[in-house]
């Protein structure tokens, strides 16, 4: 099996790790950085429960090979908390009950903070057009919406001049 | 005991909206589900299936793949040891154990494409993967079968060679596909019909559909030199996942330790065992580790779906629209080995009505598809499907307004079901008035627009749980749960214990203990965690509080009747004393001054769960030149007792209606003519995604609160799946203007149903 | 998957160079949204992938006299985010962005969409019907092409073993000009497209089609341009005949099969639905370019 040496950064660290052989980022993610918090639902792009951010967009981490991620800056939801602080995202989520089983949930988090980072005040349907790539079973995605746009509020008002 | 009927304004925690205690692991991705586990000299574990859907395995050939380097253990059928079986309870139901052991690994024959042949554990995933390949099997292939009626007709290719249906005599002479047939019923339904005003008789069908459960079945399994094995897996009962693996593999219980992982996902899904047994055995040959996780694809072809149904229904009812009589025979897949759940959709189909004559026929039938498991409710959506239909067609023929019609015939207390039950604390004429004075039954359709309204019911039951409560030295509390958490349920746990023990939510914290740490569990399902596991919290902070009540009494040396505990506070009632009020931070302080450790741990066979009920309404459009159904409104009113965390409640009832609205309109197993699955992905199993639902509104009524349960709690989990499938088919056919009758109500159905295909 | 071996190239001569030396062996990779997915289900077993994103370029979009240029390993999400080529062919923009979900999006190309050769390409009729060249380096240097003569087959391409796919081009029209697409899926995203209509047309100052073309997917083996639906458009200001031949013209050409995503009768019905509708989506659009 060929693999190389790949060095990136994630979650504003300099990584370096061996991919190849056929991995995709998302096993050199979980097997190799041991970053488990970014799921497999599928193998193959249709759940999202893979989502991560690489070089400021959003991509399923199964549908890229290891050594693609060679220089790039892949954003994780092990890396969304400040030094502990939880983001408004992760905040609104638990006092939504926007999860139940949280399987979806890193996913869901990372595709929420893409979003919020491009648009700042989405409407519901753009959150859920948005949000279509990341299956959830459990909550029927009622209060995941709810979670995001009063997320992406905390996050405008936390932008006004105090 | 605590009263069930206390009003809700004196809890300080129970009823409110605290952030779940094992919240913060969730959105930060350090949650270990069950893939997530990695130990020193781990091995990867996979499973050769059969490409066939039926067929005599004449040899396994193994020696190739023992050869190739990085490859330590390989297993097949021969390496299970089931001997005769014999029945475990599984959650709802029993589970025969040969028929289990022979789906984990095929024993002689395979029955569905995907079915377990042999499995390896490699040092690598690479690696695993080619020995797979290099594994030979030999197989006789055989005529398979799929579709129920087909596999019920005769000429069907027979799997089971000792399948002689049960419950029909005399004992038949050939074997069948036909595991079982089912009877229910009382009264004179012949009489009914004959005295009918009004008779509705439709034909249902509903197509196989999977839990969807976003997480693939995964585990590690470790085995020790002197037997001992610990079993990381993904589940919904830690003691049924020991249970079934020591029954497999012939192996004393108390030598499995089984470590409940969180759960992404079970919905019935994972009340069974697919995994955990091979690698164990697996572990066992070569003294590692080894991770097993199913990919995807194994998911749709290797773990249970739930039945696709076959049903036959007419109903004789009165010109008022009193439903006096009803005939049904339902037709449940079981897949390979027998077990659908056929005799619960019997036992449901009919219980929310008060129906004198009653006659159900249910059989369960075998076929070429992966064995089925539980499905959240299951086998009542499909029965509830054709019975709602039913009811709305009657609804449409007398010009009664659907809810009308349905509070003419609920069950009220007092009422027997078919299966013999007598209904009890019953809020389901409430919750049918409720859903009619809400805004959304309230609101004017818009042009092009229709309303479907249907009804579901679910037992809920209680069954045995373990629960323990701690009391930290410092005055907190954890309690220790035997049940896998798969909604939120240790929210619910600490804000019983807390409530009972009078401390603030955020000084109660919740841990699900494995097999060795806490006492026996039935599995999370059934809708019975909030209630049984629930009841055995709150009996065992009564048990802390009653000792801490002790305990002050010995402090002030008096008279236990004279301690007041409230709020965390035990005080004195007797002036003759001179004593202050001890916080439970000061009890604990000094616990080991008055008896030692504060702790109390209770096993209990739960009794008195009440049933639910729910109540859907369904708004939705069509676009008319090409069949694509757009659900715009959707509300869920359900019976539920007391919401104990009411947005976990609500998440409930919205994810079980997300489900129902996928099962109504998408969601299908779909074979080809050679038996193979030709939709095994999420991009062709078409589960709802964002875009696809609006907010989905709920309605708790919790007029009823179950005076079984210490905080009137019923079990609120599967209900909410129920109704759907009809919401979604009586607003559709109310479209189309004609009866709908076949799910799913794909954009194809549905424009051939508008004659314009 | 063992034993693959990934190469990024930084030139197109390297990654031709590469194609030569892998043979039956290599598989070019772009956005990869299909490559990883047939890699992991065993239909593709390449030793060897080549990664066309470092090449300089191929990933650009540029805006020239002439028209467009689109790298063709530009993903689709910047493509969405190009203002001036949404503005200006506003079909070919959201057909692409039709692809998959927005993690999807965010490496998906046209390129990759195009060459992957499914019947039921999003982007490919919505680029026929733009009337797209595409630019194809080989050992020989450059060469261009219709769009509509890539696509031979399911999975099949009129590329050479050791040709890239570089770029596509969208030429400049007229001022009141539009396109659209439409595609009919059960759910509302993340589905395969059922059937696919994509309409672009011209109109004159007062209101007439001028010029047409109308291209479906998903029911042949390959994309198809029905020149007699866009014959229909020319000279009409859509009336309800023209629309009813551009409908009829659009069943006759379907030759879809049934399969787990639509059958026969449904895909025909619906294609030619689609084809009325987007042709309507795009004369709103043309009239608006010209304000």
């Amino acid at each position: 099996m060929s693999r190389t040496v790949v060095n990136a950064i994630v979650n504003g660290e300099p990584v370096e790790f061996l991919g190849g052989g056929g991995q995709s980022l998302l096993d050199a993610l979980r097997d190799e950085l041991r970053l488990t918090g970014t799921k497999e639902g599928c193998g193959t792009g249709d759940c999202g429960a893979c989502s991560v951010i690489v070089d400021g967009r959003l991509v399923c981490a199964c549908l890229m090979l290891a050594p693609e991620a060679e220089g790039k800056r892949i954003e994780t939801i092990e890396g969304l908390a400040d030094n502990g602080h939880l983001h408004p995202l992760q905040h609104q989520f638990l006092e939504q009950a926007a999860l139940q089983c949280g399987f979806c949930t890193p996913g869901l988090l990372m595709a929420s903070k893409a979003l919020l980072d491009r648009n700042p005040d989405p409407t519901e349907t753009e959150v859920r057009y948005w949000l279509a790539g990341n299956i959830c079973r459990c909550t029927g995605y009622d209060k995941v919406v709810r979670a995001v746009m009063d997320a992406a509020a905390d996050l405008r008002q936390e932008e006004k001049p105090k | 005991m605590s009263d069930g009927n206390q009003s809700p304004v004196s809890f300080k925690v129970v009823g409110h909206r605290p952030i779940r205690p094992d919240g913060v692991d969730k959105v930060t991705g350090r949650a270990q589900f069950g893939a997530d586990f990695h130990l020193p000299g781990m091995l990867t574990g996979r499973i050769k299936r059969s490409p066939h859907p039926h067929a005599r395995i004449l040899k396994i050939d193994t020696s190739a793949a023992e050869k190739l380097p990085g490859v330590k253990a390989i297993v097949t059928g021969a390496d299970l040891d089931v001997g005769a079986g014999g029945d475990i309870e599984a959650g709802e139901h029993a589970a025969a154990m040969k028929d289990v052991a022979a789906n984990v690994l095929a024993s002689g024959k395979v029955f569905y494409q995907g079915h377990a042949v042999a499995a390896v554990a490699a040092t690598s995933p690479e690696i695993a993967a080619e020995a797979l390949d290099l594994i030979e099997v030999t197989y006789e292939v055989l005529p398979h079968v799929i579709d129920v009626d087909e596999a019920i007709a005769a000429g069907a290719a027979v799997l089971h060679d000792d399948m002689f249906t049960k419950g029909v005599t005399p004992k038949p002479a050939k074997p069948s596909n036909v595991a079982q047939r089912h009877v229910m019923g009382r009264g004179d339904v012949k009489a009914a019909f004959a005295a009918a005003d009004v008779v509705i008789e439709g034909r249902y069908t509903t197509a196989a559909v999977h839990q969807g459960y976003i997480e693939p079945h995964a585990c590690v399994a470790s085995w020790g030199a002197d037997g001992q094995s610990t079993i990381w897996c993904s589940s919904q009962g830690q003691f049924l996942v020991r249970a079934m693996t020591a029954r497999i593999l012939n192996l004393p219980l108390s030598d499995i330790k089984v470590i409940p992982a969180e759960i992404g996902g079970g919905f019935g899904g994972k009340t069974t065992v697919y995994l955990e047994p091979v690698a164990l055995a697996l572990s066992r040959k070569c003294g590692r580790p080894v991770k097993l996780v199913m990919s995807r694809e194994e998911v749709f072809l290797a773990s249970g779906p739930t039945s696709g149904a076959s049903m036959d229904i007419k109903l004789a009812a009165t010109k008022d629209g009193k439903i006096t009589g009803a005939e049904m025979e339902l037709r449940y897949q079981a897949g390979a080995f027998a077990g659908s759940p056929v005799n619960l959709g019997c036992m449901t189909a009919f219980a929310c009505y008060d129906v004198e004559n009653l006659a159900l026929v249910g059989l369960d039938v075998v076929s070429n598809r992966p064995k089925v498991a539980a499905y959240r409710a299951p086998g009542a959506p499909m029965a509830a499907f054709a019975v709602e239909s039913a009811i709305d067609d009657l609804a449409r023929k007398l010009n009664m307004d659907p809810i009308d019609l349905r509070i003419l015939n609920a069950v009220r207390d007092g009422a027997k079901t078919v299966y013999g039950a007598t209904v009890r604390y019953s809020a389901f004429v409430e919750t049918l008035e409720a859903v009619k004075a809400h805004p959304h039954y309230q609101a004017k359709l818009k042009p092009g627009q229709a309303r479907g309204v249907a009804a579901g019911f679910w037992f809920n039951i209680g069954g045995e749980s373990s629960a323990a409560v701690h009391v930290d030295e410092d005055g907190g509390a954890t309690v220790v749960s035997s049940n896998p958490d798969i909604g939120g349920s240790r929210a619910s746990m600490a804000m019983m214990a807390a409530e009972t023990l009078g401390l603030p939510i955020e000084r109660v914290r919740c841990t699900i203990a494995d097999t060795t740490s806490i006492g026996f569990s039935g599995s999370t399902g059934g809708s019975r965690v909030t209630f049984a596991t629930g009841m055995a919290v709150v009996e065992a902070a009564q048990k802390v509080v009653a000792d801490l009540k002790r305990r002050a009494a010995q402090t002030w040396e008096c008279d236990i009747a004279h301690v007041e505990y409230r709020d965390g506070v035990a005080t004195c009632l007797d002036p003759s004393k001179d004593a202050k009020p001890l916080s439970i931070k000061a009890l604990a302080g000094k616990s080991a001054k008055t008896g030692g450790p504060i702790a109390a741990e209770v096993s209990l066979n739960a009794q008195g769960a009440a049933a639910g009920y729910g109540v859907h309404v369904c708004d939705l459009e069509i676009d008319a030149e090409t069949g694509r159904t757009t659900v715009v409104r959707y509300t869920a009113a359900q019976d539920v007792g007391r919401a104990i965390h009411p947005a976990y409640v609500e998440g409930q009832l919205q994810g079980g209606a997300a489900q129902g609205v996928g099962w109504a309109l998408n969601e299908e197993y779909v074979y080809n003519a050679k038996g193979l699955l030709d939709n095994a992905s999420f991009l062709d199993y078409r589960m709802p995604v964002a875009s696809d639902l609006p907010m989905i509104d709920t309605i708790l009524v919790e007029a009823k609160p179950n005076p079984r349960h210490p905080y009137g709690a019923k079990g609120v989990g599967e209900v909410p799946i129920v109704p759907p499938l009809a919401a979604v088919s009586n607003a559709v056919s109310a479209l189309v203007g004609k009866r709908m009758t076949a799910l799913p109500l794909s954009p194809i159905v549905v424009l051939a149903a508008m004659g314009k295909a | 998957m063992s034993g693959v071996e990934y190469i990024s190239p930084g030139s197109v001569a390297e990654a031709i160079s590469a194609l030569q030396a892998a043979g039956e062996n290599g598989r070019l990779l772009a956005g990869g949204t299909d490559l990883l997915v047939q890699m992991r289900g065993g239909r593709a077993k390449p030793k060897v992938v080549i990664d066309l994103k470092a090449i300089p370029g191929i990933a650009a979009i540029r805006e020239e006299a002439s028209g467009f240029v689109i790298g063709a390993a530009a993903s689709g999400a910047t493509i969405g985010e190009h203002e001036a080529l949404c503005k200006a062919w506003p079909g070919v923009v959201e057909a692409v962005n039709l692809i998959g979900s927005t993690q999807v999006q965010g490496r998906a190309s046209l390129g990759g969409n195009l060459c992957n050769a499914s019947p039921a390409a999003d982007s490919v009729p919505a680029l026929i019907a733009a009337g797209a060249v595409c630019v194809i380096a080989g050992p020989n240097g450059l060469r261009e092409a219709p769009v509509e003569s890539i696509q031979t087959g399911p999975g099949k391409t009129a590329l050479a073993k050791d040709e890239v796919l570089v770029a596509f081009k969208l030429l400049k029209r007229a001022a009141q000009s539009g396109d659209a697409y439409l595609r009919l899926i059960p759910r509302t995203e993340m589905d395969i497209a059922v059937v696919g209509a994509a309409v672009s047309l011209t109109l004159d100052a007062s209101g007439k089609c001028i010029a047409a073309r109308v291209s479906v997917g998903a029911v042949a083996p390959t994309a198809l341009l029905v020149e007699a639906a866009g014959a229909a458009l020319v000279g009409s200001s859509f009336e309800e005949a023209a629309l009813a031949k551009l409908e009829a013209a659009v069943a006759a050409a379907c030759k879809p099969i049934s399969d787990k995503r639509g059958t026969i009768e449904y895909r025909t019905k619906v294609a030619a639905v689609l084809a009325r509708r987007a042709a309507l989506i795009a004369r709103d659009r043309a009239q608006g370019a010209a304000s």
